[in-house]
């Protein structure tokens, strides 16, 4: 019986499948060429590169609200490890093992250099492939490789000042949209001071959003290595 | 057929194997993979089809990279909760699936 139900469900995805491949074999090319008018708009948006001006100029507020739904997912993050316990989960026995002296040699040269390069990322993004999430996501991946190696302890009891450190690209991103609105409308950054005011903004981004997804992974109920932390 | 809509299928077969995954696998943490399997579908048909013609097109581009970052503290939050169920119930299963039936 219940092989029989998780072949229909197989059989059934399968059929989703095919269906989404007749559809997308058969979906007539798109009506507006979206590339065209956002090279048209390009000079308007204060950054050289599209990708970066679809997301901090004219799709902002999808950013905005991405930004807040991470911060949100971390919320929901750390209430999750708060509460009572019917049982102990064991720690992590990647964490519990005393960390390696080679790996510890390895993140110490790395570190520096992953700023170095989420710098870059942050400042290429204006104009080629970059922006606050690659750079931000490099920063966390430093931090992760720093709690790897034990260099970093967990953030067991996130502090006032790491709470105010999330918010802040949030904020500051908020605080330029609300500005915005003196000039008419949410998100519509003067175009004279629309370049100034993106660097401003990704740069508050990068920050917030290496510790937020640092966070997801370093916050938690979890206790620090060697039961006492640094 | 252009490498934009090539891609465009693999994620609709990939969109397709993430769903399949999501509902027979009982074990929580194999759903979350399959979750983002399904979603990296997802991604992939958005991308493929907005460089269909050759160009791609930054608007998508900037839509995925979006949803990307929100997949992945999705996916913390996800794993957060997992945590908090093996926590309360012992068991890595939603209730009412089989426990350890994962094979």
């Amino acid at each position: 019986m219940k092989k029989a139900l998780q072949w229909t469900v197989a059989a059934l995805c399968a059929l989703l499948a095919a269906a989404l491949t007749v559809a997308l074999l058969a979906l007539p090319g798109a009506p507006v060429r979206l590339a065209a008018e956002v090279e048209a708009q390009l000079p308007a948006s204060g950054v050289a590169h599209p990708v970066t001006a679809v997301l901090l100029n004219f799709r902002g507020y999808d950013t905005l609200l991405e930004v807040a739904v991470l911060l949100l997912a971390l919320l929901g993050m750390l209430a999750a490890g708060a509460g009572p316990r019917a049982l102990a989960v064991p720690p992590d026995p990647l964490l519990a093992v005393p960390p390696d002296p080679l790996l510890a040699g390895l993140a110490r040269t790395l570190a520096p250099l992953m700023l170095l390069v989420a710098g870059y990322l942050l400042w290429a993004g204006a104009h080629r492939p970059g922006g606050a999430f690659q750079a931000g996501a490099v920063l966390a991946a430093a931090a992760v490789l720093l709690r790897l190696a034990g260099l970093l302890p967990a953030w067991a009891r996130p502090g006032r000042r790491l709470r105010l450190a999330w918010a802040a690209g949030f904020a500051l991103f908020l605080l330029a949209a609300a500005g915005g609105l003196a000039a008419g409308a949410l998100l519509r950054y003067p175009p004279d001071w629309a370049g100034a005011l993106i660097l401003a903004i990704e740069a508050g981004l990068t920050f917030s959003l290496g510790l937020i997804l640092a966070g997801l992974f370093l916050a938690g109920p979890e206790a620090p290595r060697g039961g006492g932390g640094a | 057929m252009s490498a934009g809509l090539f891609y465009a299928l693999t994620g609709g077969l990939l969109f397709a194997l993430g769903l399949a995954g999501l509902i027979l696998r009982a074990h929580v943490l194999r759903k979350l993979l399959a979750f983002n399997i399904l979603g990296s579908g997802a991604f992939l048909v958005l991308v493929g089809l907005g460089g269909r013609d050759g160009t791609p097109d930054p608007v998508t581009q900037a839509m995925v990279l979006t949803g990307i970052v929100v997949a992945v503290a999705a996916t913390a939050l996800g794993l957060a909760l997992a945590r908090r169920l093996l926590e309360l119930t012992g068991d890595m299963a939603l209730p009412g699936e089989a426990p350890h039936g994962d094979d």
